[in-house]
């Protein structure tokens, strides 16, 4: 069956099935005054109890940050006041007991939640539900005797209708292996502590989960969001296989997630994602990456029939910003032409495209689009660090001819009282072999330089990447190349500036310790890529990245190059 | 009376964390603290009644404190959504 994998991961197991009931109305109505003060005294209890528990929780488990917070909002929901004022509304004037009076105060919360357009807001109603039945055990007298402490067999599945907060911290997860719900979403809580906990799970597999009987053999892909209930051995070996697989990537991903990248000498690396919108966000961090270096705004003016307004292109870059943890998020200015166009825009066919009418050169010729896109990226500006970079800069009259346009649309914001970010960094690509080889003019201009290896390559070697009887000649390890990208960093260091690189060179492990010794430390690439190069990073030392370095600009072709770095990376 | 406008600068707006994390601050002052979003004004003791005005990242909202400690009171919950809040 099919459900949402909410976190990552492969288990085979046999089920635990977990079975809720729903608390019934006592149908008791109060009789005198003194009944009414009494259960509201009683409830009061009941509300302090359970909070002595959550507590006693919080001080007798270790738990991760999350768990820690979640208990945090556990206790804020028990006690609330508006909680407390409706159960004593329905107490005085309704003549409930406790009982029912927080029972339908509960239900009235837990229906105003579920019925909100907002997909996390509608899965708290879990919580609050969790807190109703956990303050309803005190009512009844059971207190913590009544708190369920399931002992699980090695590798189980937890299958439930929904698994509460509750459940989850006082269950013995130590053997659960999976978690399966028929309810639930990407932010319900279930999901939440699978994340924390790294233990796979799909939610939202709706009633056919409900067939599922104790033991019964289970395989959870939550990287595919599928459950299997008892199936063929063939499945079984498959999957064991794939299970494999998976840990071994994951767990090399898991010991450096955390790990800053800095080398045995002590040099910190940033370790950047090239990405092209919102969604990736979540893969940097994944990944343990350090911001971005690169985003990409085509996606944005593609699969449309007209150019995105400032407001449309201002949400794109501000729902960015805002996931960025206030880390740096390069954002490169629209770099259509070559073999990127859009639909709705009339490019003229060329000879050349990648030596025509592209990126930059488009955007100083159509002021308009230009300053539309400046002005969405400055109101953004405020929600994150953002910085601006021009594609396919070859010369300084570009760089000054573009930060003019950039002061206008700075002017047309504050004339209009927009607030912005004034000081917002503008840097370039160093991607045309003019720009490189001038990389000491350009410093003078701007903040900071990435380096395209890709295009830097290609029009270097005068190598069409996508010409299959040349392919061979595209080489980023060719002398020349290699010669420029030196240039652009020691010219750019000179300048006090800062150097990154985002091309594919940035993500070969072959090239890492040469770049370091030319002394790149930033490296931006595809998020997956990040583990790998870290891993390179963290075991090697900025001395032995200058040995090889040293070592590779005095060879005279690139097989040799190749071959000593594959060597030396051994 | 101090009254202010906040953009909130994080993603995934005032979630529970968040909401816990400004109720524990403002239990540490006297003042009475506001929040407002469009004509909703609810008292910033109650998580669901802050939780149930679905605050999302960019949206302004608008903190209203009134009280003897009120000077004080505003320059933590200031720091509060101009910095913490980010991390959260």
């Amino acid at each position: 069956m099919k459900g949402i994998g909410v976190s990552p991961g492969i288990s085979i197991g046999r089920a635990f099935v977990i079975k809720k009931t729903e608390p019934a109305l006592t149908g008791i109505l109060l009789k005198n005054e003194a009944e009414i003060l009494l259960e509201i005294e009683r409830f009061d209890l009941a509300v302090s109890h359970a909070a002595d528990e959550i507590e006693s929780i919080k001080a007798n488990t270790v738990l991760q940050d999350e768990e820690l917070s979640l208990l945090e909002t556990q206790i804020e929901l028990l006690t609330d006041p508006q909680i407390k004022a409706d159960v004593i509304e329905k107490i005085e004037s309704d003549k409930k007991n406790a009982n029912d009076a927080l029972i339908e105060v509960i239900g009235n919360f837990v229906q105003l939640f579920e019925n909100m357009d907002d997909e996390y807001m509608r899965a708290r109603s879990a919580d609050i539900k969790d807190i109703g039945s956990r303050i309803l055990n005190h009512l009844d007298g059971q207190g913590q005797g009544k708190v369920n402490t399931y002992k699980f067999a090695p590798d189980t599945i937890v299958i439930a209708e929904d698994i509460s907060p509750s459940d989850t911290l006082t269950m013995d997860i130590k053997h659960v292996t999976g978690f399966a719900t028929q309810a639930g979403s990407k932010t319900s809580h279930t999901t939440i502590i699978a994340k924390s906990k790294g233990i796979p799970a799909v939610v939202s597999c709706g009633n056919a989960l409900a067939t599922v009987v104790n033991n019964d053999v289970v395989i959870l892909d939550a990287i595919n969001g599928i459950v299997y209930i008892n199936p063929s051995q063939e499945i079984i070996d498959d999957y064991t296989i794939k299970r494999a697989a998976y840990r071994e990537r994951t767990d090399k991903l898991k010991a450096l997630k955390d790990v800053l990248a800095i080398t045995r000498d002590g040099k910190r690396i940033t370790l950047s994602a090239n990405i092209s919108g919102a969604d990736d966000m979540e893969d940097v961090f994944y990944n343990g990456g350090d911001g971005v270096g690169l985003l990409r705004t085509e996606l944005l003016f593609m699969d449309r029939d007209s150019f995105p307004t400032e407001d449309e292109q201002f949400e794109f870059y501000k729902s960015i910003a805002l996931r960025s943890k206030n880390k740096p998020v390069i954002v490169r200015t629209i770099d259509i032409g070559g073999d990127k166009h859009l639909p709705y825009f009339n490019l003229p066919a060329e000879l050349n495209p990648f030596l025509g009418y592209r990126a930059i050169r488009i955007c100083l010729d159509r002021k308009d689009l230009f300053i539309t896109q400046l002005k969405a990226i400055l109101r953004a500006s405020v929600f994150g660090d953002l910085k601006i970079m021009f594609p396919m800069i070859s010369n300084v009259q570009e760089i000054k001819s573009a930060k003019s346009i950039v002061a206008e649309a700075k002017a047309e914001l504050l004339n209009d009282n927009i607030v912005f970010n004034a000081d917002i960094k503008i840097g370039i690509m160093i991607e045309i072999p003019s720009a490189a080889i001038t990389a000491d003019i350009l410093a003078q201009e701007v903040d900071f330089f990435s380096i395209g290896t890709n295009d830097l390559c290609q029009y270097t070697l005068a190598v069409d990447r996508m010409n299959e009887k040349i392919s061979h000649l595209y080489d980023p390890f060719n002398p020349g190349v290699l010669r420029l990208i030196n240039n652009v960093i020691e010219q750019g260091h000179k300048h006090n500036i800062h150097v990154g690189m985002c091309g594919e060179m940035a993500s070969d492990p072959i090239a890492t310790l040469l770049l370091l010794g030319m002394g790149l430390n930033d490296f931006s690439m595809n998020a997956a890529s990040i583990p790998t190069i870290k891993n390179i990073i963290v075991n090697n030392s900025i001395t032995k990245a200058r040995n090889i370095y040293k070592n590779v600009m005095e060879m005279n072709s690139s097989e040799k190059i190749i071959a000593y770095l594959q060597e030396a990376a051994q | 009376m101090i009254s202010k406008d906040y953009m909130i600068m994080a993603a995934q707006g005032i979630h529970a964390r968040p909401a816990t994390t400004l109720i524990k601050l403002t239990k540490n002052f006297k003042s009475a603290v506001s929040l407002k979003k469009g004509d909703k004004v609810v008292r910033l003791n109650s998580i669901l009644n802050i939780l149930s005005m679905t605050i999302k990242g960019g949206e302004t909202v608008c903190v209203i404190i009134e009280g003897e400690d009120e000077v004080s009171a505003a320059t933590a919950i200031d720091l509060f959504f101009t910095e913490e809040l980010k991390h959260l």
